[in-house]
């Protein structure tokens, strides 16, 4: 069979970093800016905003202090993408910092990590040492910190990050203000994904141009994934966005995929009979980079219920929907097991998990029936029995 | 703020409003009320509970119309399908999260939960059960608040209360997930943390999950048992706030029907702790004069500047927090807790009771009052100088429980002794009302003369700014006291202990030269107490405070040394100020306490 996946190396691809970042000191914000949203860039961690207008609002604010904060706080099950980023090209990651520092007129730059990943901390000081002077030498005022994440899953989400970085508790802010006008210590804040910030690098290395050229017109560019569950090539790999999912089953399937969890704990879930027409990408399913796959040995309810379980922890627990609501469905998908319940009760859920999605207050609690909604449609019959 | 209008659609219906207005507050300023319970005027924006969510035209996600300012163009549905659906599942959920026994709870009927499940007509059955059989153990630590997290529907209004108007932060929100929950340093009892009693957070929970201790029961049983004597004392603060109970506009002026309830429930004698205001205006005041004496004529170092010592909250707030200013608070116990040895000593021998078979009862707009009445010290008769405190919320469910018709009652008038009371007591219940009180007399007893302000209402003192400050110029005063002569008295006025934690960093950082500081522990003085009706918010605390001020004016004594009671007090027993049995009787000490 013709393989139609295409791999792709931007993100882990050595390039003179420093040379990139020298060329666009030379350009002005407006330049730098224009390049990113000329390429399609949209963030990759999840939610796909347009990297260049976060840019773009982040540098039309007034104010003595701006911040850029690379969220390394990546805590969907089945993502490790990040940690491999921030493991082999470092200085690639600083520098998006810097050219992110740039474009909105920010002098200072944190680096928020993952709990889990403090065993980095020893490089990554190491590392930063080095480029803080780096950019000394350059006279570009533009110094990178790190702060450790207590490792709350919550705390992925922008507001709740800046939260536990001000020392307060991981929850979500209200948005209105956004980020980019109120962020960290109330100042305009550009907060990007580590992946989003090497890609902006490689977009002001090679031009926009390049960059188009790869993925759909929704979704331009490629993407790392982090490749899991039954398959003979788990990993990690930078291919271009826009495939069919049938096409990516065919290349790292193993032969019995049923279903494929695209986007981790809070994405969809596809069944066999979808794959052909479904798409990754902002056209079709959206991911933050973790894709899992499950072939017929796998319980769709375990899954499910190890999931809901995640969320009932995870949940910062200030809103009612997503408090309550998770701790519902997963009660309640258990109910219905034991016979508690009668099967209608999982219309009454579903119900119930559509207001999670419009009435939570962050991403968390409205992603929630993403995987909730797609398992039950698809594999009802293994829920109930 | 800037004020560019802003033009937007409630349910159809333009409307145009200043830049930074809410969905919320625009949509009730077309009359469409949108239920809320996270929401207090009091306290910051929060947008937790969402049950405020409304539609956005073209928004794919609700939006929390109490956290969400209005834009240009906005089109709001408060009620579309959407809405009504996704709000009867917020309810739902509360609910089910929720030990709803309502019909023995004390909240029934004036419960904001209760309300919109009413509204919705929303059983508590849809969903699972989910409340914890451990959380419905009440925490009952406190003399003054029972913790109940049965009934805690995590909106943290109280966190909010705690850290934003007291800045105490007692209660903080652990954990997350299924375990969030409101909670203390190391989920301690309440009793064992920095906790002041206040009740500012019983105010602005929705529900029944923080209430005073209340002790309602107990005061029926010796009101029945015929043994026993009682007599109730009320607040200045009580008078202005109980007709809120009973359907009437708040600062609606009720002390006679107030008294004659109080006399229908059963109590032998109702009694006025304005006595003991003026009492301790005279004692508090002497003891301010003494001071500066000391600090004046006798170069001697004294704790200045004095600070009152009348709010309990404020009281233990300083023990924990500011210990090293301990010295500083006057040692007058509160009026509260003056009257009680009073009663028990002076006033038993006038009537001919033997205080052991006397009950002291207050009513109180304050739930620090009753961990104050517990405190160890508090014993000057010999016996427990006050028995029970209830709340203002707590007399009025008497007063119903008993079949009272309040509305209808005709005002009656105070017993003797101990019932008389001036102008300047009945200003103790809002802030500034204890300096301004203070200073009527202390003025006039310097200088012969009445202090110079229009019809003896000392207007610097008084409103609603967080920390107010004044002086007063003494001149031409009386030979005995001419170390004062030419003296700018610099007095200052905090009210809500994160105001008073303000005024304190000043003092503590020698940035504010003050001889005398009044503070009040809870926002707006006793009128805004911990104990006094809900709701409470700005507007309400307002008309409180005019209805304690109109009171004032109607007194025909307005000063406190002119109380006829008090001289005779003087006279036939307390023989002076600060002598020996006021000192056995009617000051104490205070203690440091930990920080957590
Ligand atoms: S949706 Fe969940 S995680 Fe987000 S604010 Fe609400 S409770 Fe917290
Ligand atoms: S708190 Fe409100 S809803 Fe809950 S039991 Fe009490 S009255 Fe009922
Ligand atoms: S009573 Fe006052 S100090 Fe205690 S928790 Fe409530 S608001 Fe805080
Ligand atoms: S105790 Fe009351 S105010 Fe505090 S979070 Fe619970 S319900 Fe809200």
């Amino acid at each position: 069979m013709e393989n139609k996946i295409k791999k792709v190396d931007l993100i882990f691809e050595k390039v003179d970093q420093l040379a990139i970042l020298d060329k666009s000191f030379k350009r002005s914000s407006d330049e730098i800016i224009l390049d990113v949203i000329d390429s399609g860039l949209r963030g990759r961690g999840g939610a796909g905003f347009p990297t260049g207008l976060k840019w773009k609002f982040a540098r039309n604010e007034e104010s003595d202090q701006k911040y850029v904060i690379c969220n390394a706080d990546e805590g969907e099950p089945g993502t490790f993408k990040d940690r491999e980023i921030l493991t082999q090209v470092p200085e690639k990651v600083l520098a998006g910092m810097a050219l992110c520092g740039k474009a909105i007129g920010a002098t200072e730059g944190y680096i928020y990590l993952r709990a889990e990943y403090n065993f980095l901390l020893p490089m990554l000081h190491e590392k930063m040492r080095e480029f803080n002077q780096q950019m000394k030498d350059r006279n570009f005022e533009f110094t990178v910190f790190v702060r450790s994440g207590s490792g709350a899953y919550v705390c992925g989400e922008e507001t709740a990050l800046m939260e536990s970085m001000e020392g307060h508790r991981g929850e979500p802010r209200n948005k209105p203000p956004f980020p980019t006008q109120r962020g960290y210590l109330g100042k305009p804040t550009s907060i990007n994904n580590v992946e989003t910030l090497v890609f902006a690098l490689m977009i002001a290395n090679y031009g926009p141009q390049t960059f188009k050229e790869l993925g759909t017109f929704d979704s331009r560019g490629s993407k790392v994934f982090s490749i899991a569950g039954d398959t003979p090539k788990a990993g990690i790999y930078e291919l271009e966005l826009g495939m069919s999912l049938e096409d990516f089953v065919n290349e790292f399937g193993d032969g019995d995929t049923k279903a494929v969890q695209v986007g981790g704990a809070s994405g969809f879930c596809v069944a066999r009979k979808h794959f052909k027409e479904t798409l990754i990408g902002f056209e079709g399913i959206p991911t933050g980079g973790s894709m899992m796959l499950f072939n017929s040995s796998r319980s769709m309810y375990n899954i499910l219920h190890d999931y809901l379980e995640f969320f009932e922890e995870e949940s910062c627990g200030q809103c009612t929907p997503c408090r309550v609501g998770c701790q519902q469905l997963l009660k309640g998908i258990e109910a219905v097991k034991r016979g508690n319940k009668s099967p209608a009760y999982l219309e009454t859920l579903q119900k119930l998990s559509d207001t999670m999605r419009i009435a939570s207050k962050c991403g968390l609690g409205q992603s929630v029936g993403n995987p909730f909604n797609s398992i039950i449609n698809n594999f009802r019959e293994e829920i109930i029995y | 703020m800037s004020k560019y209008k802003v033009n937007l659609k409630i349910n159809n219906i333009p409307i145009s409003v200043d830049e930074g207005t809410t969905i919320l507050e625009a949509a009730r300023k077309l009359n469409f009320n949108i239920p809320t319970l996270c929401h207090h005027d009091d306290l910051c924006v929060a947008g937790n509970c969402r049950v405020c969510v409304v539609e956005q035209k073209g928004a794919r996600l609700l939006t929390a119309s109490c956290a969400t300012p209005v834009s240009e163009g906005m089109e709001i549905l408060t009620n579309s399908m959407k809405v009504r659906q996704a709000r009867k599942h917020i309810v739902e959920l509360l609910l089910a999260e929720h030990n709803a026994d309502c019909t023995k709870c004390f909240k029934n009927g004036s419960c904001e939960l209760q309300d919109i499940s009413n509204e919705y007509r929303i059983g508590t059955h849809v969903f699972l059960d989910l409340v914890k059989e451990k959380d419905k153990i009440q925490d009952i630590s406190s003399p003054s608040i029972v913790k109940d997290d049965s009934k805690c529907i995590r909106c943290q209004r109280c966190v909010r209360t705690c850290s934003q108007l007291q800045a105490v932060s007692a209660l903080a929100v652990t954990r997350k997930g299924n375990h969030m929950r409101v909670s203390t340093f190391l989920d301690k009892p309440m009793n064992d943390v920095v906790c002041t009693n206040c009740g500012q957070c019983i105010n602005r929970c929705p529900t029944a999950a923080l209430t005073e201790r209340s002790y309602i029961d107990q005061v029926f049983d010796v009101i029945y048992d015929p043994s026993k004597f009682v007599v109730v004392q009320t607040a200045p603060a009580t008078r202005v706030a109980i007709g809120e109970e009973f359907g009437l506009e708040p600062g609606t002026r009720v002390t006679g029907k107030m008294v004659a309830a109080l006399r229908r429930l059963g109590f032998d004698k109702v009694l006025d702790t304005d006595f003991t205001a003026d009492l301790t205006i005279i004692e508090e005041g002497n003891e301010l004069l003494s001071r500066l004496k000391q600090a004046l004529v006798d170069g001697k170092e004294v704790a200045l500047p004095m600070m009152t010592s009348c709010s309990p909250g404020w009281i233990k707030f300083q023990e924990h927090l500011y210990p090293e200013f301990l010295g500083n608070l006057s040692t007058c116990k509160s009026p509260q807790q003056m009257f009680g040895p009073l009663a028990k000593t002076y006033y038993a021998e006038k009537v001919n009771k033997n205080p052991a078979d006397m009950i002291v009862v207050s009513i109180m707009p304050c739930t620090a009052k009753k961990f104050e009445a517990e405190r160890p010290e508090m014993r000057g008769s010999g016996y427990k100088d006050v028995d029970f405190v209830l709340t203002t919320r707590e007399m009025g469910m008497m007063i119903r429980q008993a079949g009272i018709d309040f509305n209808k009652l005709q005002p009656e008038g105070y017993d003797r002794i101990l019932g008389e009371s001036t102008g300047a007591a009945v200003i103790f219940g809002a802030t500034g009302g204890v300096m301004e009180a203070a200073l009527r007399s202390a003025y006039e007893i310097v200088t012969g003369r009445e202090v110079p302000f229009g019809n003896l209402n000392i207007k610097p003192v008084r409103g609603m700014e967080g920390v107010k400050e004044a002086a007063i110029k003494i001149k031409d005063v009386k030979p005995e006291w001419k170390f004062l002569e030419g003296v700018e008295l610099k007095v200052a006025i905090a009210h809500g202990l994160a105001n008073a934690k303000v005024l304190m960093d000043r003092v503590k950082e020698g940035k504010a030269d003050f001889h005398f500081i009044e503070v009040m522990a809870c926002p707006s003085g006793c009128i805004g107490g911990g104990g006094q009706p809900i709701p409470t918010n700005m507007e309400i605390r307002k008309k409180r405070a005019s209805g304690i001020y109109d009171e004032d004016e109607q007194m025909v004594i307005r000063k406190s040394h002119e109380n006829p009671e008090v001289i005779e007090l003087y006279d036939k027993f307390l023989h002076e100020p600060l002598g020996h049995r006021s000192h056995d009787l009617l000051h104490t000490h205070y203690y440091p306490r930990k920080r957590h």
